[in-house]
């Protein structure tokens, strides 16, 4: 894979040889990886020809690299692990006043009042309705706005495009929503205009049947542009011998694109693909529950949206964990089996080495 | 505008970019070309289009956006007394405050800490790397949910703090990765030399790693930097008191649900603010990221593709 999407004067100024982009494609594992010659330590590709230094020898060699790893440690096992520990109140039937090590413990009832909950299914509904319509009308989009700009000769103009698109990525929800507000909001500028030449206004924000398209069309216009990255670096990676062996051949343009640059794409596509299926669960939070109140639960309700109204904002603890633990279970389950099928197609997934 | 039929100028010709179109390749149609300058012309305009009425009606003044009858397209006369309201005092001053003081402190402890670990996880092979690289990268796959986060950080007694916006979302493991794997590129000719004339490995990583690797942490502390600017549900779930909302928070209520801030400093008639003055806090929730997006956006693709790759 190289990252030649951008020009030269974009790289980073080697200060040694081999500094550049070039050495970015070695492979970790054929790097010697000792602090000093005659200890040899074992990469993953395990080429090394002496036995494992013992561990307290490759402790006192590599003192420096624990250390500096260490407070990442510490505010992962208190941020990201303390938290999973605290998933046991979906077993309790716990109140902040008692905490948990006093609240009563009762088994598996949070669980078994979820599955039982019609709220609980219609947040699982929407959330599974959200994925799929959006893999089908945005996913694409960032391929073909990728291809399109690719066709682009001039490369100061496919710069600057890039760089507008990739801008809306940066701003915030509240921002995006604010925006769409502004113009397509009651007191908007579409509104504005319709009702300037005598047209009656269209109802956008607030309407939950056309919610849907609305949530897409945000996520479209901050996304979209960001997502063409990954698919201009696997372009730029075609080789063009083979566009030219095409073209000799015969091929025209469609059949071009057909035959030498979706194949090209195929192992990008479907990663992001399988990808997206593993997070199926997880839409938009933010999006959703800034404009929950809006247009409603019944159309905006999702699995995070269910898990925060019933548990923070009713304050019913126990009950909000043991839906946000079947999500994270879920999930975890998705991830791991997307990666699988990615294995299976011949790809190599999200977390091989 | 041309954008297919120009020649690159000179300067591009040694560049990996096509400079121009090679010999096979047949010049596109004029019916192509024209559905290409119209769908790359509506994407543009669908960015900048938004942006561009909203930044000129907060410049604007109250006549010119009364006759414009909302939001203002054709600029009119100009005026900056919507950022002297908001910005002299009050909500929005003290929110803008909030946030430049919590995304500066929270991007630093962040590349700090991503720094050093990143670059402590960079030889693969050296002691517990791949347990610790495990910690890591098993809270990508299972995060614990938002209720026991809540009670852990209330538990903590950060709830009212500013380090409850800081401290839960300080690293995020993708970002340590990309680093990690621009570290790894590193040639280790250089590493070996430094070890050689005596430098520690904190002293290499300070003075040679860092100065090498300048694109990617400038990407990486951006990221972290939008992370923190833009941060919303966090500030709604851990801060109750009004007065230390972030501006995110603030746009929100100022903007999404129409509350007239209290403690804003005459606002009109008390009631929703104008669009002036709406629109002014929407400018300064995007002004910092345009300050500095122009300056880190050529090494996006550098950036990520190193993390896509490598991952």
């Amino acid at each position: 894979m190289t990252t030649g999407t951008e020009s030269r004067a974009a790289a980073p100024a080697p200060t040694e040889p081999g500094a550049g982009t070039s050495s970015l494609r070695a492979a970790p594992a054929t790097r010697p990886t000792s602090k000093r010659p005659q200890v040899p330590a074992g990469g993953p590709g395990g080429s090394n020809l002496r036995p494992r230094a013992n561990l307290r020898v490759r402790f006192n060699r590599d003192r420096s690299l624990v250390f500096m790893a260490l407070p990442a440690v510490i505010l992962l096992g208190v941020f990201a692990y303390l938290p999973m520990l605290g998933n046991v109140v979906a077993f309790q039937d716990y109140s902040p006043f008692v905490g948990i090590p006093d609240s009563p413990w009762v088994g598996m009832e949070n669980f078994s009042r979820v599955i039982a909950d019609p709220a609980f299914w219609l947040a699982v509904k929407n959330t599974l309705v959200i994925t799929a319509f959006q893999l089908v009308f945005f996913f694409p989009i960032p391929i073909a706005l990728a291809m399109l700009l690719n066709s682009l000769v001039n490369p100061r103009l496919r710069s600057a495009i890039q760089a507008i698109v990739y801008l809306p990525h940066f701003f915030s929800w509240v921002l995006v929503v604010s925006v769409f507000q502004q113009i397509f909001g009651g007191a908007g500028l579409l509104n504005q205009s319709l009702r300037a030449n005598g047209w009656q206004a269209v109802d956008v924000m607030t309407n939950p049947d056309t919610f849907l398209f609305l949530i897409t069309s945000q996520a479209i216009w901050k996304d979209a542009g960001w997502g063409i990255i990954v698919f201009l670096a696997a372009l730029s990676a075609i080789d063009p011998a083979q566009y030219e062996a095409a073209a000799v051949d015969g091929a025209g343009r469609w059949k071009r694109m057909w035959h030498v640059t979706l194949p090209g794409l195929r192992s990008v596509i479907v990663l992001l693909l399988i990808l997206r299926l593993g997070d199926s669960l997880t839409v938009g939070f933010e999006q959703l529950i800034l404009q929950r109140d809006a247009v409603g639960a019944d159309a905006s309700e999702v699995l995070d949206t269910f898990v925060y109204y019933t548990g923070v904002q009713n304050g019913d603890w126990s009950y909000g964990a043991a839906a946000g633990l079947i999500k994270g279970l879920v999930s975890l389950a998705l991830i791991l089996a997307a990666n699988k099928v990615a294995h299976i197609f011949g790809e190599s997934g999200v977390y091989s080495k | 505008m041309s954008t297919t039929t120009t020649k690159a100028p000179a300067a591009f010709a040694s560049s990996r970019l096509r400079p121009e179109r090679p010999a096979w390749d047949e010049e596109p149609g004029r019916m192509a070309k024209t559905v290409k300058v119209v769908v790359l012309a509506a994407v543009v305009l669908a960015v900048l289009g938004p942006l561009y009425t909203i930044v000129l009606t907060s410049i604007s003044s109250q006549a010119t956006i009364t006759r414009a009858g909302g939001l203002v397209l054709i600029p009119g006369e100009i005026t900056l007394a919507a950022y002297e309201q908001i910005l002299s005092g009050g909500v929005v001053t003290r929110a803008v405050l909030v946030s430049v003081g919590v995304t500066a402190t929270g991007t630093l402890l962040s590349m700090v800490v991503s720094v050093l670990c990143a670059y402590g996880l960079s030889r693969p092979g050296s002691f517990a790397h791949t347990p610790i690289l495990f910690t890591l990268l098993i809270t990508m796959f299972f995060s614990a949910g938002i209720i026991p986060a809540y009670l852990l950080v209330s538990s903590l007694g950060l709830i009212n703090t500013y380090w409850a916006l800081i401290l839960p979302s300080c690293i995020s493991v993708f970002n340590i990765i990309i680093l990690r794997g621009f570290f790894m590129g590193i040639d280790r000719g250089i590493l070996d030399s430094a070890r050689i004339d005596g430098a520690s490995e904190w002293r290499t990583l300070t003075e040679i790693v860092l100065p090498m690797s300048k694109a990617v942490t400038a990407v990486i502390a951006l990221f972290y930097g939008v992370g923190y600017w833009n941060a919303f549900f966090n500030a709604v779930l851990y801060i109750n008191d009004s007065a230390m909302n972030p501006l995110q928070v603030v746009l929100r209520s100022y903007v999404l649900q129409g509350v007239s801030v209290p403690g804003q400093i005459d606002v009109g008639d008390g009631a929703a603010a104008s669009p002036a003055l709406q629109m002014a806090v929407i400018v300064l929730a995007m002004v910092p990221i345009l300050l500095v997006y122009p300056f880190v956006q050529k090494h996006f693709t550098k950036g990520v593709m190193i993390g896509a790759v490598k991952g």
